[in-house]
C-alpha cells in the first residue's frame, strides 16, 4: 500500500490597514450600522468611477518587498465578472494579467528543518458585501460596509507538505504583515482569510494529484483539523477505487468534516478584460526604494538585536518579538526602566498567563509600557514586593496607568523605616520564645519560620531580605 | 465556428439573460456576425502590436488615504427595490 | 431679434445686459417645448417647476454677482445619461424607469455652478446603444426638419431639442458618434471632446474606454463655452485629464491651418448630396486660408468590426450592475435569486441592449478573450497609430459624419447592420480617443442637413473651434431652424 504525501497550496486574503476603501474615501473601520460606510461609488450606482487609494499600492509593494518578491514596474488592474448581491458592479476589480507582486518566497521553520515556501503573486483587490440570512422572512439581507475594503491576495506556490507546515507560513506571513502595519491580519474579524488548496500523492511521484479548495476556515487550529481531515478523506477515497473531484468545499469545525458547496458555477468564466476606468500603475525604483526604506524593523532582526543588545536569550527573544504590538511594549517598557530581563520576565510570565486567562489578543493589549517600566522600577528598588507588584500588575495590565497612586491607594509601600521592622520583629520574637529558644539551640529552619512570621505580620509589604537582615541583628548576631 | 444552441444558451447564462426563441434566433445570427467582424480583424497585422487600454500614456492617478464622509444610510437606499432594516434585500442565497 | 433665433452665447449676453429676464426666457422655452414636443418628442422628462423655480434662483445669483459667466440664465437640457440628483435618469430604459439619482454627475455640477436652467432630460438611444433614437423605451424621437426622418442617435434627443430651438443648447454623450451623427442629421453643431477632456463622474457607462460626454449647440462658439465649462481634470474620474482650456474663437484667418482631406472617407457608399456638401464645406476653408492635404486612413474599414467588439465586450460588464437589487426595475415574480437576476434583465432591457450585452459577453469568455477583445485593442492601438500619421501632415482632417442625411424611421430597423456601417465615419475618431466636431454645412436635395466633421489631434479642440467657427462666420446654414421666420 503507497504511503502518501499532502501537497498543499494557500489563498490568502488581507485586509489591508488603510483608513479608507480602495476606490473611495469610505471608512475601512470595523463594524457600523449596514450600509453607514458606504457612497454611490462603493455601493455601484449607476455613473460611479473608482480612483484608486495610494497607500494601497504602498502597502503592497511594502508586502511583496518583505516578501521577497519582485515589484511588477508595470501592473494594472482588471474586471472579474460574475453576477452575486454581494458584489455591487456584478464586477470585482482585482488583478489577473499583471499582479503588484510575483515571485517571492516565506521561510519558515518547523520540526522537519528549514523550508522556504515559494509565493506565486500578490495582488491587489476590492472586498465584497456582507450577506446575512434572514431566517424570519427567507431573504438574504446585504450590507456594502465591506464593499471596497483593500485586500491584498496572496498566493502561494503548492510548496507545503504538511499541516506543521502550514500553520508555520501562515504564522510568519501574519508576524511580516502586522510588523508592516499593512494588516491587523485579525482571523476573528476577518481581515485575514485562508482557503486551502490541497491534493495528495503518493510519495516519489511528482505529477501533482487533483486538487480541493477549503474555504470557511477561521483559525489556525481549525486550518490544522481541516487539513488534517481532507488528506485523510482523500487518502481513503482513493484507497476505494474513487477520484478526488475538483471542488470547493466548506469546512464544518463542529462536524469535523468538510462538504462539497453547491456547485456555485465551478468553471466560473469570469470573462478578465483590463478595467478601462483606471490608467496603469507604473512603480518607479524611487518609489520602490521609498518604501523599502520605511520598513520597520523586522522579527528576524529584533530577535538578533535582542540577543546583542538585552543579553536574552534567543528563545526568549522569539517569544518577545512573536507579536509586534508585545515587542513594542517590551522595547518601550525597557527604554523607560533599563531593565530589560525584567521588563522581559514580566511579560513572558505575568502578562501572557493574564492574556490567555482574560483570553486578550496582543492587538488588544491595554498595558501601558509606562506602568510596567515602573512596576520593575519599583520592584528592583525593592519598594514594592513581588507579591504586591502582582496585584499592581494586574491593574496596569487592565488598563491603568497611575500605578503611584495604586501603590499607595492600597497601601502596597514595603515598609521602608527600620523602626518599623524593629518593633514587628520585637513582636514576632516575644511571642516565638520558643521558636527563638530552637535556634538558638542550633537549628537554622526556625529561622525562615521566623521571618515567615514577621512577613505575615507586616502583611507582605516588606522586603524579606531587609527582614532576615533585622531579624538577624535583633537576635544578636 | 458553428454557433450551437449550447452556445447561445452559455452565453446567455453568462450575461444572466433569459432569451425566447426569436430572441435566441437573433443571438445566434449576431454571435456568427461578431465571427465575421473577427475574422475581417484577423486581415489586419498587428504583430508587435500593444494592445492599447487608453489612447492617452497616463499613469499613477491616485487619490490620498483620507476619509470622506459617507453618504448618508436613506440616500444609499432610496432607489432600493426592497428594504429592510438598512440592508438590501435579495432572494435567499445559496452559499 | 426672434428670441430663438439667438444664440446661447447672444442670449446669455442680452441676458447680463437685462435686456432679457431668465424666467421670461425659461417660460418662453417651455411653451416652445409644449408645442414642439407633440411632433418632436425630443424628451424623456420635462421639468416645469423645477426649471422656474431655478430660472428664479439663477436670476438673482446674476443681480447679486453670483453667477456672472457668459452662459448664465440659458435654458439647457442634459441627455438622460447623464446623472441629475433628484431628477430620473432613465437612460431611455424601463429598467431604469423610476432611477432618481442622489448626487449630479460632474458635468452636471460644473453646468449649475456657470447659472445654467435645465428644463429636462433629453430622449436617446438605449443605454445609448443605437444610432436613431428609436430603441428608447419612450418611444422615438422625430427629425425636426422632417418629421418622418430619424433625428440620429444616440444623442437624438438633444440633437432635435436644439434644432427645434426648445432649448439653446443640450448636453449629449458619444461613444462611436452619437453627437456628431445626430448633430449632422438635425443640422446642429455638436463636439465629442477629447478623451479624457471632461469627466465621466455620472455618466451611465455604456463604453468606458470609448465615452465621452459633450454639447449639442446652435454654434461653435456657444460649443467652445459650453466645452470650456464642462472640461477639466476631475479627482472622481481617474481617466480624466488636465489640459488648459482652448480659447474662445475669433475671427475667420485660417492661414497656416492645414486641413486633411482623407480620401478613404469619400469612398464608397457615401450620399452624392453629402459629398457636394463636405467637399464645398472644404473648399470654403480654403478660401479663408486654410491648406487642403489629401492624407490616407487605410485602415478606416476596420474600425467599425473593432469598435462592435470593443463597445459590446465593456457594455456587457458595465449594464452588470442592472439586477434588480440595488435600484431599477423588479418584476414581481421570480422564483430565487437567479430568476430574478435573469428576468430583471430580460425584461428591463430592450431588444438591441440585449444583443449588445450577448455580443460583448460572448468577446469576452474564456478561449475567445486574445482573439476577440484583445485583437480589436490592437486595431485600437493601430487606428490611433493611423490618425498620428495624418497628424503630421495636417492639423485637423475634414471627412463626413454619416454617408446619408437622416433617413426614414423604421428604415434599418430590419437590417441593423446598415445602421451599424453608418457609424464608419465616426467610430475611429473615439478609438483614438480624438475629438471630432461637426458643423452643419448646407443641405440635400429633400431639404435634409448635412454637417462636415472636423477631426483633431488630441487636445486640438482649440483648431476645431476656429476651424469651426471662421467657417460660419461665412455660411449661416448654422443659423437655419424648421419654422424659422425669414426676414
Amino acid at each position: 500500500m503507497a504511503t502518501y504525501e499532502m501537497v498543499i497550496g494557500l489563498e490568502v486574503h488581507v485586509e489591508l490597514a488603510t483608513r479608507t476603501k480602495i476606490f473611495c474615501g469610505c471608512t475601512t473601520r470595523f463594524g457600523g450600522a449596514p450600509n453607514t460606510h458606504t457612497c454611490p461609488v462603493c455601493t455601484g450606482m449607476p455613473g460611479t468611477l473608482p480612483v484608486v487609494n495610494r497607500k494601497v499600492v504602498e502597502f503592497a509593494i511594502a508586502a511583496g518587498l518583505a516578501t521577497n518578491c519582485e515589484i511588477t514596474r508595470r501592473n494594472k488592474f482588471d474586471r472579474k465578472n460574475y453576477f452575486y448581491p454581494d458584489l455591487p458592479k456584478a464586477y470585482q476589480v482585482s488583478q489577473l494579467y499583471l499582479p503588484i507582486c510575483r515571485n517571492g518566497h516565506v521561510d519558515i521553520s518547523t520540526s522537519a528543518g528549514d523550508k522556504s515556501i515559494g509565493i506565486h503573486e500578490i495582488h491587489m483587490e476590492e472586498d465584497a458585501g456582507k450577506l446575512m440570512h434572514d431566517p424570519w422572512i427567507d431573504q438574504t439581507m446585504v450590507d456594502y460596509n465591506r464593499c471596497g475594503v483593500p485586500l491584498l491576495e496572496i498566493v502561494s506556490e503548492p510548496d507545503m507538505r504538511s499541516a506543521e507546515e502550514v500553520i508555520a507560513y501562515l504564522t510568519k506571513l501574519r508576524q511580516t504583515l502586522q510588523y508592516l502595519g499593512v494588516s491587523d491580519c485579525k482571523m476573528q474579524e476577518g481581515s485575514l482569510r485562508a482557503d486551502v488548496n490541497l491534493s495528495v500523492r503518493p510519495v516519489g511521484q511528482t505529477a501533482f494529484g487533483t486538487r480541493t479548495e477549503m474555504k470557511n476556515l477561521n483559525s489556525f487550529k481549525a486550518i490544522g483539523r481541516a487539513i488534517e481531515g481532507e488528506f485523510r478523506r482523500q487518502v481513503e477515497l482513493i484507497e476505494d477505487g474513487g477520484r478526488v473531484l475538483q471542488q470547493t468545499r466548506r469546512w464544518d469545525d463542529n462536524k469535523g468534516a468538510s462538504f462539497a458547496m453547491r456547485s456555485k458555477e465551478n468553471a466560473q468564466d469570469y470573462r478578465y478584460f483590463p478595467e478601462p476606468d483606471l490608467p496603469p500603475m507604473e512603480i518607479s525604483e524611487d518609489w520602490i526604494a521609498q518604501v523599502r526604506a520605511r520598513e520597520p524593523e523586522l522579527a528576524e532582526a529584533k530577535i538578533g538585536r535582542y540577543q546583542r543588545e538585552f543579553a536574552l536569550t534567543a528563545y526568549d527573544a522569539r517569544i518577545l518579538t512573536d507579536e509586534k504590538p508585545i515587542a513594542d511594549l517590551f522595547e518601550a517598557a525597557t527604554a523607560l526602566c533599563a531593565k530589560p530581563k525584567e521588563a522581559g520576565s514580566w511579560i513572558m510570565g505575568e502578562m501572557m498567563a493574564l492574556m490567555k486567562e482574560k483570553q486578550v489578543l496582543a492587538e488588544s493589549l491595554m498595558l501601558d509600557p509606562a506602568a510596567l517600566a515602573q512596576i520593575v522600577t519599583l520592584v528592583d528598588g525593592g519598594k514594592l514586593s513581588r507579591q504586591s507588584a502582582r496585584e499592581v500588575f494586574a491593574y496596569a495590565f487592565d488598563g491603568g496607568t497611575d500605578v503611584a497612586g495604586y501603590v499607595k491607594a492600597h497601601g502596597l509601600e514595603i515598609v521602608a523605616d527600620d523602626s518599623a521592622y524593629e518593633a514587628i520583629l520585637a513582636e514576632v520574637l516575644a511571642r516565638c520564645e520558643k521558636d527563638v529558644a530552637a535556634y538558638k539551640a542550633g537549628n537554622p529552619k526556625v529561622f525562615g519560620f521566623l521571618v515567615g512570621q514577621a512577613m505575615k505580620a507586616l502583611k507582605g509589604k516588606a522586603d524579606p531580605k531587609k527582614v532576615g537582615e533585622l531579624l538577624r541583628k535583633a537576635l544578636g548576631e | 465556428m458553428e454557433i450551437t444552441d449550447k452556445l447561445v444558451s452559455y452565453v446567455a447564462e453568462l450575461a444572466h439573460l433569459k432569451l425566447d426563441d426569436a430572441q435566441r434566433a437573433q443571438a445566434a445570427q449576431d454571435l456568427a456576425r461578431m465571427i465575421g467582424y473577427v475574422d475581417q480583424l484577423r486581415e489586419l497585422d498587428t504583430e508587435g502590436v500593444e494592445p492599447m487600454s487608453h489612447a492617452f500614456p497616463v499613469v499613477n492617478v491616485f487619490r490620498e488615504d483620507e476619509v470622506k464622509e459617507s453618504m448618508d444610510r436613506e440616500l444609499i437606499l432610496q432607489n432600493a427595490p426592497a428594504k429592510k432594516d438598512g440592508c438590501f434585500l435579495v432572494p435567499r442565497t445559496v452559499e | 431679434m426672434e428670441l430663438f433665433d439667438l444664440t446661447a452665447l447672444e442670449l446669455g449676453a442680452k441676458i447680463k445686459k437685462r435686456e432679457i429676464g431668465v424666467v421670461e426666457v425659461t417660460r418662453a422655452c417651455l411653451d416652445r417645448i409644449g408645442e414642439q414636443e407633440k411632433t418632436v418628442h425630443a424628451f424623456i422628462t420635462v421639468t416645469p417647476e423645477l426649471a422656474l423655480a431655478r430660472a428664479e434662483a439663477v436670476q438673482r445669483g446674476i443681480d447679486d454677482g453670483t453667477y456672472a459667466g457668459p452662459l448664465a440664465g440659458v435654458p439647457m437640457a442634459i441627455k438622460d445619461l447623464i446623472s441629475t440628483k433628484g431628477v430620473a435618469t432613465t437612460c431611455a430604459s424601463k429598467m431604469l424607469e423610476h432611477y432618481v439619482p442622489v448626487f449630479d454627475a460632474t458635468v452636471t455640477k460644473k453646468l449649475v455652478a456657470a447659472g445654467a436652467v435645465c428644463l429636462g432630460k433629453t430622449n436617446m438611444d438605449e443605454f445609448a446603444m443605437g444610432s436613431t433614437t428609436e430603441s428608447s423605451y419612450f418611444g422615438v424621437t422625430r427629425n425636426p426638419w422632417n418629421t418622418a426622418r430619424v433625428p440620429g442617435g444616440s444623442s437624438g434627443g438633444s440633437a432635435a431639442a436644439v434644432a427645434a430651438r426648445e432649448v439653446f443648447y443640450a448636453l449629449g454623450s458619444d461613444t462611436g458618434g452619437s453627437i456628431r451623427q445626430p448633430a449632422s442629421f438635425c443640422g446642429v453643431t455638436g463636439i465629442k471632446p477629447t478623451y479624457g477632456a471632461v469627466s465621466r463622474y455620472g455618466l451611465l457607462a455604456y463604453a468606458s474606454s470609448l465615452d465621452q460626454i459633450g454639447p449639442l449647440t446652435i454654434d461653435a462658439l456657444d460649443a467652445a463655452a459650453v466645452t470650456r465649462t464642462i472640461m477639466g481634470r476631475d479627482e472622481m474620474d481617474a481617466t480624466s485629464v488636465d489640459v488648459p482650456l482652448p480659447g474662445m474663437p475669433a475671427g475667420d484667418d485660417l492661414t497656416g491651418l492645414r486641413v486633411g482631406v482623407p480620401e478613404d472617407y469619400f469612398g464608397e457608399g457615401l450620399a452624392v448630396d453629402v459629398r457636394a456638401r463636405v467637399m464645398e464645406a472644404a473648399k470654403q476653408l480654403e478660401t479663408l486660408g486654410a491648406t487642403l492635404v489629401p492624407v490616407r486612413m487605410p485602415i478606416l474599414d476596420y474600425a467599425i468590426p473593432a469598435y462592435y467588439i470593443l463597445a459590446c465586450a465593456e457594455a456587457s460588464s458595465n449594464l452588470s450592475r442592472y439586477d434588480g437589487v440595488k435600484y431599477g426595475y423588479r418584476p414581481e415574480h421570480f422564483e430565487d435569486l437567479h430568476d430574478l437576476y435573469l428576468t430583471a434583465r430580460s425584461e428591463g432591457f430592450g431588444a438591441e441592449v440585449k444583443r449588445r450585452i450577448m455580443l460583448g459577453a460572448f468577446a469576452l469568455s474564456s478561449g475567445y478573450y486574445d482573439a476577440y477583445y484583445n485583437k480589436a485593442l490592437r486595431v485600437k492601438a493601430l487606428m490611433k497609430q493611423g490618425f498620428d500619421r495624418c497628424f503630421e501632415q495636417a492639423d485637423l482632417l475634414i471627412t463626413p459624419a454619416a454617408p446619408t442625411t437622416a433617413y426614414a424611421l423604421g428604415a434599418h430597423t430590419d437590417d441593423p447592420i446598415q445602421m451599424y456601417l453608418g457609424d464608419i465615419y465616426t467610430v475611429s475618431v473615439n478609438m483614438a480617443g480624438l475629438p471630432g466636431m461637426v458643423v452643419p454645412c448646407g443641405f440635400d436635395g429633400e431639404g435634409l442637413p448635412v454637417g462636415a466633421q472636423l477631426i483633431g489631434p488630441a487636445f486640438g479642440e482649440g483648431n476645431l473651434f476656429r476651424a469651426a467657427h471662421a467657417y460660419q462666420l461665412h455660411t449661416a446654414f448654422h443659423r437655419q431652424y424648421p419654422g424659422k421666420k425669414e426676414g
